[in-house]
């Protein structure tokens, strides 16, 4: 693939990076040495796929580093607009998709793998 | 860690905690030669000659949350057993340079893994960070700079979904070629 062919693909895609404050959910994935090791990288980028596949477009992806929480990584940290965040432990690409689909998707918090929930 | 992919992308994120504002990461595999070298240069905080002598002890770290920093012993350790070394140089104001270097044909040598997924998830997760990348394997060259990437894409970021995906198919095509390509 050339960059040429990368223009292309890019110049029909919708514009712009979501304003500061504008995004529905901001969700975070650890990437210290612990969360990386783990298979941090793969966790985000099936949550980026899901988002896409989904046309979300306004949730930002980003990364923190390690919180302390070492043993529970891939953590992810789904934080609302009213900084509400949940903390989503032992993430997979599966289950981040799922995280997803409830989470983002329908706006409800899948219990079965937060490990807290606060604001 | 499984692969130095993955070690590039944990290496990348201390120069990004040390508020780095351009990276540049260069691989460079050369079978006549049988080296493998990977070097990670910032314009990050840099460290003083005190903490610089301590980032090979992994009972060391400048962190709050977890009293062990691995990050650069593991490294060292994996280049170590396969021929080759590390090298870090930085100073206060400076940034820093981490230099890793393997025997290419190594059996203790981990194999590179998915450093298009590394290169792009740092890319898209860092989108105030300009990345320089060069990967050069026995003369096929990928070359990539978020700089230049927005401009000809006349984007001001590349993090969104969809700019992300397209992104990804992009390095990791030229990945494959650079793969392909080395007569090693």
């Amino acid at each position: 693939m050339k960059l040429e062919d990368l223009r292309k693909m890019v110049e029909k895609m919708p514009a712009e990076e979501l304003a500061e404050g504008a995004a529905r959910y901001t969700v975070v994935v650890g990437m210290g040495t612990c969360g990386i090791a783990a298979g941090a990288r793969e966790v985000l980028a099936a949550l980026i796929d899901e988002l896409d596949e989904r046309g979300i477009t306004d949730v930002i992806v980003t990364q923190t580093g390690c919180r302390g929480l070492c043993e529970r990584e891939p953590l992810v940290y789904v934080t609302s607009p009213a900084k509400e965040e949940v903390i989503y432990a032992d993430m997979t690409p599966a289950r981040a998709r799922e995280v997803v689909a409830s989470h983002i998707g329908r706006d409800e918090p899948l219990e079965a793998y937060v490990l807290a929930a606060g604001s | 860690m499984e692969d130095i992919s993955l070690h590039i992308l944990d290496i990348t994120q201390n120069s990004i905690r040390a508020g780095a504002t351009k990276v540049r990461i260069e691989i460079d595999e050369k079978a006549r030669e049988n080296t493998f070298v990977f070097i990670i240069r910032d314009d990050g905080s840099g460290m003083t000659a005190e903490t610089l002598s301590r980032v090979h002890d992994p009972f060391f770290t400048t962190r709050a949350t977890r009293r062990v920093g691995l990050g650069i012993p593991l490294l060292e350790q994996t280049a170590e057993q396969a021929g080759g070394g590390l090298t870090v140089t930085s100073a206060p104001g400076e940034g820093t340079t981490v230099e890793a270097r393997y025997r290419l044909d190594s059996i203790d040598r981990p194999p590179l893994g998915d450093v298009a997924a590394t290169i792009w998830t740092l890319i898209v997760t860092n989108p105030r960070v300009d990345f320089e990348y060069r990967h050069e394997r026995d003369g096929a060259l990928f070359e990539l700079s978020t700089v230049e990437l927005k401009d000809k894409l006349r984007r001001r970021t590349l993090a969104t979904p969809q700019i992300a995906k397209a992104l990804r198919k992009y390095v990791a095509d030229n990945e494959e070629r650079v793969a392909a390509a080395g007569g090693a």
